[in-house]
């Protein structure tokens, strides 16, 4: 009987296991298949990667998204990380008051926020543009940033940057010799989870993009009636690829610092896992 | 460092929350009660929900929302169950393994859907060879339910993971020693116990299901019309009073939605994007 459940248990993994890469998997097989349509093997080949270099529309939908991933990412990090240190001075209350506004773009549906930021822009500029769209990635990425460096920020010792300050460093300097340091696998991976999440949204990029402007997702979007492009295939299989290392980075970032933590917490949660 | 001095360092993060959250939010209410004419009205509330298109659009939204988050906690709850009690040491890994598909850029998960569910595609490609009949899934409500269903996925099935796993074992030994059948443990141990990642769970999937459009659009060829299509389609036509009032309804609904208590930490972890173990 136990072991029929437990091989009851290992089908079940294995079907969700299947259901859910099975689209991912069909991307990246039929990204090799020189037939043009999906449903033929035509044997191996690399030209709809080829397509893919060679469609300027695309290339250039790709740059404007990994140019707004790291500018908007990097700028909610900065903007985050520093209000992070200026949180540690707020009562604990308004704190919180503070953070709950600011995680309003993640809790609210995407569509309100779009439409909300598009209305708001287009009574104050009129017209979208970069800057509405940068400004709103930013808007969006923010909270991730926060919630990934501000428990950092909490456990880091704050003797150690008195001891600085007390050792004649400037505020500034200070943060950047001993705080900085400690809390940059926060600032890390709210960083890299920010890219990922700007590359990702469609919706609010959709509502308050400039006209003309187009990243990989309102392109696709705009292009839906002319079907499944051969290029699509390719870009999908990288995309993927590209988004496996990344996260793949978070999280060797991720366990390193947690093992870098004091013994007893490590003790603590070895505890709870079993 | 909890120095007062350092208080001015949140001032960026503050004018940006005053400026691009809460004010745009302000901005829609103030279109939600006001007419073409800048004049205080109901109208636009009172339009949005006696709309005979209107109402169809909510009907099909919220049924669209209950299917999809019913079938994502039917197929979640048991895969969380099954991953607990897996007997390896990497447990954090395999959780990552089932969320990883969801950072294929969303636009070309539809894409990929669309590949699988086509009237020529890989299913009826399947069924034909088998010497079944073929199915017409694409564009139909069938094929967003299936993409929702696909897209929100790893938003049910995390928080209810992360509860099951936090539980203490004792207590289902206890349980057990007490007399309780397996069944019974679960109904009166582990399911209370999870309650909080489910009701998390939902929240997480209820709400992006309800104010979808890109969805609908992608996977519906344009012939089903939901919510955020509605509104979707009254801002592209500069309808910005009527689609103010449409998303202060939508808004409701989410707010609604997130007033039941769920799990805090499993939120977070989700939304932090602590899913990565």
């Amino acid at each position: 009987m136990k072991k029929l459940f437990g091989a009851l248990r290992g089908v079940y993994i294995a079907i969700m296991f299947a259901f859910l890469y099975s689209p991912v998997v069909l991307m990246i097989v039929l990204s090799f298949n020189e037939s043009r349509s999906s449903y033929q093997w035509g044997g191996f080949s690399l030209v709809k990667y080829e397509a893919l270099f060679n469609n300027d529309t695309i290339m250039e939908a790709l740059v404007t998204t990994l140019i707004l991933g790291v500018v908007s990412a990097a700028l909610a990090t900065v903007i985050g990380t520093f209000a992070c240190v200026g949180l540690l001075a707020v009562k604990k209350k308004l704190q919180n008051v503070i953070t709950t506004t600011a995680n309003i773009p993640l809790v609210n549906a995407d569509i309100v926020t779009g439409v909300a930021l598009m209305l708001f822009f287009a009574g104050v500029v009129g017209r979208m543009n970069n800057a509405t769209l940068l400004i709103s990635h930013v808007t969006l990425v923010l909270p991730y940033v926060v919630l990934n460096v501000f428990p950092k920020l909490k456990q880091f010792d704050r003797s150690i940057y008195d001891a600085a300050l007390d050792l004649g460093a400037s505020p500034m300097r200070a943060f950047f010799k001993v705080i900085l340091p400690d809390i940059f696998p926060g600032v890390l991976t709210g960083f890299l989870l920010a890219l990922t999440i700007s590359f990702d949204d469609f919706t609010i990029t959709y509502f308050t993009k400039g006209q003309g402007l187009n990243t990989l997702s309102t392109l696709i979007y705009t292009n839906r009636i002319r079907g499944i492009l051969p290029e699509y295939y390719a870009l999908a299989s990288l995309m993927f690829i590209t988004v496996l290392l990344l996260i793949l980075v978070i999280q060797i970032v991720n366990n390193r610092s947690a093992q870098a933590q004091a013994p007893a917490l490590a003790a603590d949660n070895r505890k709870e896992i079993d | 460092m909890t120095n007062k001095r350092n208080i001015w360092l949140t001032g960026p993060y503050l004018v940006w929350i005053a400026g691009f959250i809460i004010l745009p939010l302000l901005v829609i209410l103030f279109y939600a009660f006001t007419n073409p004419a800048g004049n205080f009205t109901f109208s636009n509330i009172t339009a949005a929900v006696t709309d005979i298109t209107n109402i169809k659009a909510f009907g099909l939204t919220m049924l669209l929302g209950f299917l999809a988050t019913a079938i994502c906690l039917l197929l979640a709850y048991p895969l969380a169950l099954c991953l607990t009690k897996l007997k390896i040491k990497q447990k954090s890994s395999v959780i990552f393994l089932f969320i990883l598909p969801m950072w294929m850029n969303f636009m070309l998960q539809m894409v990929a859907i669309n590949v699988i569910l086509e009237d020529n595609g890989i299913i009826n490609m399947l069924l034909s060879s088998l010497g079944l009949p073929n199915m017409h899934i694409a564009n139909t409500f069938g094929a967003i339910l299936i993409g929702m269903v696909y897209d929100y996925f790893p938003f049910m099935l995390l928080p209810i993971y992360n509860t099951v796993s936090r539980i203490d074992k004792d207590l289902i030994n206890a349980s057990k020693d007490l007399g309780a059948s397996s069944f019974m443990t679960f109904l009166k141990v582990t399911l209370p116990l999870s309650m909080p990642g489910v009701i998390s769970g939902i929240t997480m999937v209820f709400v992006p299901a309800i104010s979808d459009f890109a969805i609908a659009e992608m996977l519906g060829g344009g012939k089903i019309m939901l919510i955020g299509n509605v509104v979707e389609m009254s801002f592209t036509k500069g309808q910005y009073f009527q689609g103010s009032g449409l998303a202060l309804i939508l808004m409701l609904f989410v707010v609604a939605s997130s007033l039941i208590p769920g799990d805090d930490e499993a939120e977070a972890s989700v939304e932090g994007g602590v899913v990565l173990p």
